[in-house]
């Protein structure tokens, strides 16, 4: 229930082809193995991609789940800003903006 | 024998996947400088290349995050991303294991590294080799800054990274390319992406062509972040290639902004004979 199981299921996901094909086979039992809360599991699932980048997800390795799931270049862009606007500014990591803490 | 080779250039996804989405008055004078290196690379007749880069969690993650981290492997496969999404095709590029473990094991003397017998390259390695090595014959090893994942290492110490790199070098028979991959200001693949500091970038550049150590080592992480972005920590790999030529200058062979590329595209090369 954290960022870091957040990322480190994307991270599996976009290097892994085994845990690709178990994506693709069954997500639910994939996603029953790292510590997600219900937000987090609904931004996976369905997926927000806006929702999970406000979360802090990094975008090295959410530009790769975005594709993944469909989102060309413009569109994954926009959804982050449709984050922004929805949820607001990012919770933690790298991308909070100047003038909030790193 | 030493280094024969020495330059920096861009490695953003981008220049390769949105290839056509670029203005063609600056993408091909881009394209065209990279071809520039690549002939200079080949006349510089290297045995190895070593590309000191950014990885961006392909191989390494936050439940084990090396610092740096040199490939030792006979081999690597790239790129890890998904081949229509880069336009590159997925290809098994050589390594060179035993000068691996020689130069670690002498910059280990002076630095702590993790190394990788195993390593998947992102495009952080593979856009520069598609320009670079287009026929992926010449042995490659990369070694990775973490940029991504805080806490980072200090520049001063990418400074030193790169001497230690230097004086491995010196000891070694062979003949040793060096290319780092960056950006310099960029903030990619967040709803800022596009943005670049071309005034912020044409001054790191000017610093960094007359190798200007103490300028160099001045930045800090936090003003890097609000005025460069966090793809500014990039400038590791510059950083450290300057520790390993220090004392040479170096020639901008390249610098535009290109928004759709996501980063002010850069190539440049030092110019060793000029060495004190």
């Amino acid at each position: 229930m954290s960022l870091y199981h957040v990322q480190k299921l994307l991270y599996q996901l976009n290097r892994d082809p085994s845990v690709r094909k178990r994506y693709e086979e069954n997500f639910d039992s994939l996603l029953a193995e790292y510590e997600l809360s219900a937000e987090e599991l609904r931004a996976i699932r369905e997926p927000d991609i806006g929702l999970l980048y406000v979360m802090g997800v990094n975008g090295q390795i959410l530009m790769h789940y975005a594709a993944l799931r469909g989102f060309e270049w413009d569109a994954y862009i926009e959804a982050m800003r449709a984050g922004e606007r929805r949820y607001g500014p990012v919770r933690t990591g790298l991308y909070v903006r100047a003038g909030q803490d790193l | 024998m030493s280094l024969v080779f020495a330059g920096v250039c861009s490695h953003a996804p981008g220049i390769t996947g949105r290839a056509e989405r670029a203005e063609p008055a600056l993408r091909d004078p881009f394209y065209a400088s990279f071809e520039r290196m690549r002939r200079a690379l080949e006349a510089s007749r290297p045995d190895a290349l070593v590309v000191i880069g950014a990885e961006h969690f392909a191989n390494f993650f936050m439940n084990n995050m090396p610092a740096v981290c040199v490939g030792m492997a006979a081999s690597y496969e790239g790129p890890i991303e998904d081949e229509k999404w880069l336009r590159i095709k997925r290809t098994r590029v050589p390594g060179a294991p035993e000068l691996s473990r020689r130069l670690i094991t002498e910059m280990m003397n002076d630095v702590d590294l993790a190394y990788a017998e195993e390593w998947k390259f992102d495009h952080g390695i593979m856009v520069p080799l598609n320009f670079l090595t287009p026929r992926y014959d010449l042995p490659i090893i990369p070694m990775n800054i973490n940029c991504q994942g805080p806490p980072l290492i200090p520049l001063k110490r990418c400074w030193t990274l790169g001497r230690a790199l230097r004086r491995a070098c010196d000891q070694a028979p062979e003949r040793i390319a060096l290319i780092g991959t960056g950006g310099i200001s960029h903030w990619p693949a967040t709803p800022d992406s596009g943005k670049i500091n071309e005034k912020w970038d044409r001054d790191f550049l000017e610093k960094f062509l007359d190798n200007r150590r103490d300028a160099l080592l001045a930045y800090t992480d936090e003003a890097t972040h609000r005025e460069a972005g966090q793809g500014g920590f990039e400038i590791r790999t510059f950083v450290a290639v300057a520790g390993a030529t220090e004392g040479s200058k170096g020639q901008l062979w390249f610098y535009a902004p290109i928004p759709i590329f996501a980063v002010g595209c850069t190539v440049a090369v030092i110019d060793l004979k000029a060495a004190a």
